[in-house]
């Protein structure tokens, strides 16, 4: 898969963001790191130039209620609803429910195992191929959950 | 959409149509050779140079200009997983904004058929959309990146200060096809003892001299004068003939690659079953008889 790992907003912290890159790259995907304090709309253009199926986000600032859905927002308006979004770093539960609710599928915190990673993307692809809704501007309904 | 759709949307300026045709270029699914009046630069260089900050400073000079820049960012892949982590493009500022520009990071995939056989048809479909700035990024001088790389028809070779490693590479051919060389870093010392000892190595040829230049990247120094030299270069007959030679050097060798059978020679081979003549004589029937199908 081609795998936009992206850094959004005033976050500076990417060690997590490199860590999942170099792990997705060895589990054989193309990833295309974005670097740090992007633009929800510098994102998109990245993913549209690059043709992504899978955005990974990765926000450690707090500001992940406004900019993850201002991203899914864009991504929407683009007619990329097929692609699949997830996302990473400090997420509090209370906050994930809206988060999902924009259309992310899975959502990542301190401690999980990268092979989780995996298997949420081999899952998505796997329904996407029989037809189930996996992408950020599809029917929601089914979203990862980590064991 | 079909392929003629994608074509007609890309080339009336639109993005994800172009993007997804790449995609198809990518993966065989698509080909694109119409002859155009194409302006393709190939960089390249060791790593940790500065490429894609240099190419950062290109985009930033040419779109001011009015040129539509596109670059292809060419990664290796992991030849154990086949991924690839592709991060040219964030060191290239103004690469993710602005309609005039358009980066695309690709990965080698080193597995059969591989990147090299596809990038002139992205070339030829980024100038048929409009694009007047192609740029070629690849790293090193591996003999897959200087097949890459001969099919821009300029290029530039860049260099750091206190390396010279472009001369150690020049065995393999990449000085020899260069048009100007950059010494990039030149705010870091001994930038000029290096570009002395490039010229020096070059004028052990006796070709006509090829322009090295001082540039800081970082600093915004000598930019100008690289811009100037690049736009008014006249690309040279006889290093076309060494492109040329690189170009169907690679494809000889994706050829190989790409045998179904090539593995199993691999494997004859190894387990000495076959001697490496007999190997090649196997491979050259395999080829001979592809060529006839």
């Amino acid at each position: 898969m081609r795998i936009v790992v992206a850094k959004v907003g005033l976050d500076g912290h990417d060690r997590g963001a490199k860590v999942i890159s170099r792990a997705l790259r060895n589990a054989g995907h193309e990833v295309i790191y974005t670097g740090i304090r992007k633009t929800p709309h510098e994102i998109v253009r990245i993913i549209i130039d690059e043709d992504a199926e899978a955005l990974g986000i990765s926000t450690l600032s707090g500001a992940h209620d406004t900019l993850i859905p201002k991203i899914c927002e864009i991504l929407r308006n683009e007619d990329l609803n097929d692609l699949i979004v997830f996302a990473g770093g400090i997420i509090p539960e209370r906050d994930r429910e809206a988060i999902y609710n924009c259309g992310v599928r899975a959502i990542f915190g301190p401690g999980t195992n990268t092979n989780s990673i995996f298997d949420f993307l081999n899952e998505s692809i796997k329904r996407k191929e029989s037809g189930d809704f996996v992408g950020v501007g599809e029917n929601l309904g089914w979203h990862w959950i980590d064991e | 959409m079909n392929d003629n759709e994608l074509l007609m949307g890309a080339k009336s300026g639109d993005r994800r149509n172009l993007s997804k045709l790449l995609s198809r270029i990518e993966s065989g699914k698509f080909t694109f050779q119409k002859d155009s009046n194409v302006w393709a630069l190939g960089v390249t260089g060791p790593p940790g140079v500065g490429k894609s900050t240099l190419i950062g400073k290109l985009i930033e000079q040419w779109t001011n200009a009015g040129e539509k820049v596109a670059v292809l960012a060419v990664d290796p892949s992991s030849p154990v997983s086949g991924g690839a982590i592709l991060g040219d493009r964030l060191r290239m500022s103004n690469s993710d904004i602005g309609e005039s520009v358009f980066v695309r990071s690709l990965a080698t995939r080193n597995y059969p058929g591989g990147i090299i056989p596809k990038i002139s048809d992205m070339i030829n479909l980024f100038s048929y959309c409009g694009w007047s700035r192609i740029i070629i990024e690849t790293v090193g001088s591996g003999q897959s990146e200087i097949g890459i790389i001969a099919f821009a028809d300029r290029i530039l070779l860049v260099d750091g200060p206190d390396r010279g490693d472009i001369i150690q590479a020049e065995k393999a051919g990449i000085m020899e096809m260069a048009d100007i060389i950059v010494v990039n870093k030149s705010d870091l010392p001994r930038a000029k003892v290096t570009a002395d000892l490039i010229i020096e190595s070059l004028s052990l040829d006796s070709r006509d001299l090829v322009p090295v230049l001082l540039t800081s990247a970082l600093e915004n120094k000598g930019i100008n004068d690289l811009v100037s030299c690049l736009d008014s270069l006249i690309p040279d007959k006889s290093r076309k003939n060494l492109r040329i030679r690189q170009i169907l050097l690679s494809h000889w060798n994706s050829l190989a690659i790409s045998n179904p059978r090539f593995e199993k020679i691999i494997l004859d081979a190894s387990d000495g079953i076959m001697s490496i003549s007999e190997s090649i004589s196997s491979l050259m029937e395999l080829l001979h008889e592809e060529a006839k199908s």
